[in-house]
């Protein structure tokens, strides 16, 4: 067992409302240069819909992922080390940038400084490879609300898989929203492929980086991603990715997706996975069980063996502390909400979903039925085949059990959540009847549904003490035998100003955690006297202010 | 042997082979970032699919002949059986069918370059003058071997400009070897010649990191957040160390 931690992203499919504030601060961080204009780190797709780039998810067209080969050993679906080595004067599988979309810019000059005339001047599209005119025709979410879907949505590939025919007439079809950001799996492709060896998952936290120095451009990890999630940066010649906002990560904080979603849909936390297991896990025959194999790929941080096993490995206990309270942990393995993005391109992905009820509430309110009774909405889960087995098509290699399972579940809280607040009896049936109790219930209501900040984002920091230790440096002249030794700095030592009050606190505050610290107040180390001087700001200690005579005066 | 002589045959092959050696290792250096080929596969691949392949497996062919023929002494292929007949045999058909394969790649990739507006736009100066002398070199190269080889007598260069580049790397230069070598020889000497002086400062330089490591290495590649190089590939430079207390740094 080689235990590995990973920094893993969920989102609720059910909170989102579309409004891609996702991707436009990702862009604003990250990829707002020239080279990578056409570049979306995070993308948000209405689904159904071909997604973007166009078609993705069709590999017998794009090559993506792994397969397993001949003797059962797993293979890049492109081929075999050779076989990319022959190909790497042109990859054959690389999509094409209007794929993606040609980038463009408008003449906005040109509202400005147009000579006065009877019509008002226009800002035309200039293309931002050419700079020459030119007519949008496709962009990154350009069938954004099943937009011009009854066009182009039988290029679905999950629809073409699917046994039913889907009209997609406006009355009669369904659509939800799919937020897409870089899946950092535990068996990425795109590292596979590289020829360079320049593309690598970090040892401490998974996340899967470029290393822009060793990159040469040879873009096999572009075409070898089934997420297609690499992008070819055309100024650098490099390629560029998603890095999990690893510089945020590693303070503690959420990637700047999470951090700015309007819909608190994203959750981010550790998972504990025995990395010896991965490749066994993922060379499974039958597609539809690489998503039970990938969840025993997982640990239980709980388990004092495992513990014991992270520990050896050099993890630190702020961090196995962190997998224990991980979200991830919870809604992957405790409740077992949580499903993969096409568990069946054997990337082994770590950026998962809990599937969206609404296209079977809507369905059911809008028959007139009771959108939140338990048994309205387990018949329609039953019933109700194009949403799941859509559904099952992106997040189970086509099996319908696990959808179903999570949306029950999903439904199950719905109803006894609603009684509940009505102040009814909770019927314990409900919970019951998807394998679940009342208790656990409401705490996964509470992680959905109330969302707290601290709860969503359980980040524990990397370990740099020194260098942190440096930044918050209060005097350079506070060293052993300095001039301002032992000063105000130093914590629990008499300065010259008097005794200190509590820790002393970083001159920045940089996470959550951090803010509560400081408003919460912190004990003088002279009980009973407070030097202001010396106070750290941190809340209000005893004895800084007189005794209160009595409280119902003092109102 | 005139004082031309000695600067087209002794100075400037020295000086070129200077500033190869250094600017690469200059380059390698301080550019990594700058190390690529910087594809425009993705702006345009219908005619690149044709062209890339071509020229490159030429141009391998073509290098894979240039070693055989200016490195390898006559009387070591001799010793083997490569007669002089078998040997101007092969360089003649196996050098042709490689430059037709080189020439046409890069017509194609030439044409793509000029006429894809997007891929024109990418193109740098110094693309352009590497362009004009890849393109020189090749063309001189072909022109003399049709002219000499196929349509001529047939010329023996194993008896003056390989024993001349030998030479030079022996470091006892005999330029006048060269002197009465064939006019479109000694042109396709020059510009690769100069090919070669130009050649760490442009693109040419992915020549170099043919990822033959790739046949060997596993899959997954994982590298620690607190890897010895850095958060890149190489050591950071002098003045860009990470900050460390001066107290980390006595116990080191």
């Amino acid at each position: 067992m080689r235990v590995m931690a990973q920094m893993s992203m969920i989102m609720n499919l059910d909170k989102c409302i579309g409004c891609h504030t996702c991707s436009v601060t990702c862009k604003q961080v990250w990829t707002n240069r020239t080279g990578v204009e056409y570049a979306w780190f995070n993308n948000v797709e209405t689904r159904p819909g071909i997604g973007y780039p166009r078609e993705y998810e069709n590999q017998e067209k794009w090559k993506g992922g792994w397969v397993l080969g001949k003797r059962g050993r797993l293979q890049l679906k492109a081929g075999g080390r050779l076989k990319k080595l022959s190909q790497i004067f042109n990859n054959p599988n690389l999509p094409q940038i209007d794929d993606y979309y040609e980038p463009w810019t408008y003449d906005y000059d040109m509202l400005t400084t147009a000579p006065a005339g009877t019509q008002s001047p226009v800002a035309r599209p200039k293309s931002l490879l050419t700079g020459q005119n030119m007519d949008i025709k496709w962009s990154g979410n350009w069938d954004d609300n099943l937009g011009g879907s009854q066009e182009t949505a039988a290029q679905d590939p999950i629809l073409a898989t699917m046994s039913e025919h889907v009209k997609m007439e406006f009355e009669e079809t369904f659509m939800f929203y799919l937020p897409r950001i870089c899946e950092h799996c535990l068996n990425p492709a795109c590292v596979a492929a590289c020829p360079s060896g320049a593309m690598y998952k970090r040892e401490e936290d998974g996340i899967v980086l470029v290393d822009e120095d060793g990159c040469r451009g040879w873009r096999m990890c572009v075409s070898a991603c089934p997420y297609k999630k690499v992008y070819f940066n055309h100024k650098t010649g490099k390629a560029e990715k998603c890095t999990l906002c690893y510089p945020l990560i590693e303070q503690g904080k959420p990637t700047i997706c999470s951090e700015t979603c309007v819909g608190r849909l994203r959750y981010l936390g550790l998972m504990l996975y025995d990395a010896d297991a991965v490749l066994a896990a993922a060379s499974i025959e039958n597609d539809q069980d690489l998503l039970d194999a990938q969840r025993a790929c997982f640990l239980d941080p709980f388990d004092p063996e495992v513990i014991a096993a992270a520990k050896a490995e050099g993890m630190a206990d702020d961090w196995i502390e962190a997998a224990q309270n991980s979200p991830i942990y919870k809604l992957i393995s405790e409740y077992e909400i949580a499903l993969p993005l096409h568990p069946e391109y054997r990337t082994m992905p770590m950026v998962w979903y809990i599937p969206p009820l609404s296209p079977v509430v809507d369905v059911v309110s809008n028959s007139g039925s009771d959108g939140e009774d338990a048994r309205t909405l387990f018949a329609a889960i039953d019933k109700l085949r194009i949403p799941v087995e859509y559904l099952a098509g992106l997040f189970s290699a086509g099996d319908v059990v696990p959808v179903e399972l999570s949306l029950r579940k999903l439904a199950a809280m719905r109803a006894y959540m609603r009684d509940l607040n009505l102040g009814n009896e909770p019927d314990e049936r409900i919970p019951n009847a998807v394998g679940m109790t009342g208790e656990s219930i409401q705490a996964m209501y509470r992680l959905l549904a109330i969302a707290k900040y601290e709860d969503r984002y359980v980040i524990p920091k990397a370990h740099v003490e020194t260098a942190r230790e440096l930044e918050e440096l209060g005097c350079s002249l506070d060293t052993d035998g300095g001039p301002g030794m032992g000063g105000p700095g130093a914590a629990g030592h008499s300065g010259p100003y008097g005794n200190t009050v509590g820790m002393p606190l970083g001159a920045t505050v940089d996470n959550y955690n951090e803010m509560t610290g400081r408003a919460s107040p912190t004990a003088p180390t002279t009980p009973g006297r407070v030097n202001l001087l010396n106070w750290n700001g941190g809340g209000v200690p005893k004895g800084m202010f007189p005794p209160v005579a009595d409280a119902g005066s003092a109102a | 042997m005139t004082a031309w002589d000695y600067l087209l045959w002794v100075a400037f092959p020295y000086a070129a082979s200077g500033v190869f050696v250094v600017g690469h290792l200059l380059r390698y250096r301080y550019d990594q970032f700058g190390w690529t080929s910087r594809s425009s596969q993705t702006y345009e691949n219908r005619l690149l699919r044709w062209g890339s392949p071509m020229f490159h497996y030429g141009i391998l062919m073509v290098i894979g002949g240039h070693v055989v023929g200016l490195f390898i002494p006559k009387p070591w292929l001799e010793f083997f059986g490569v007669t002089e007949h078998l040997y101007h045999l092969g360089a003649t058909w196996l050098g042709t069918f490689a430059a037709v394969l080189t020439v046409a790649g890069l017509t194609i990739l030439i044409y793509r370059r000029r006429l894809t507006k997007r891929v024109l736009l990418v193109t740098t100066v110094m693309d352009k003058v590497m362009y004009v002398f890849l393109a020189s070199t090749i063309l001189f190269g072909t022109t003399a071997t049709v002219l000499y080889q196929i349509f001529g007598g047939g010329y023996d260069y194993r008896g003056s400009i390989s024993p001349w580049i030998r030479s030079l790397y022996s470091f006892q230069p005999d330029p006048a070897l060269m002197s009465d070598v064939p006019f479109f020889f000694q042109l396709h000497v020059l510009t690769a010649t100069t090919l070669f002086l130009l050649w760490p400062f442009t693109r040419l330089v992915h020549v170099f990191s043919a990822p033959l490591g790739y046949l060997v290495r596993p899959y997954v590649v994982y590298r620690s957040r607190d890897d010895p190089r850095g958060a890149g590939s190489r050591a950071p430079r002098r003045g860009w160390e990470k900050s460390e207390s001066p107290l980390e740094r006595l116990r080191k």
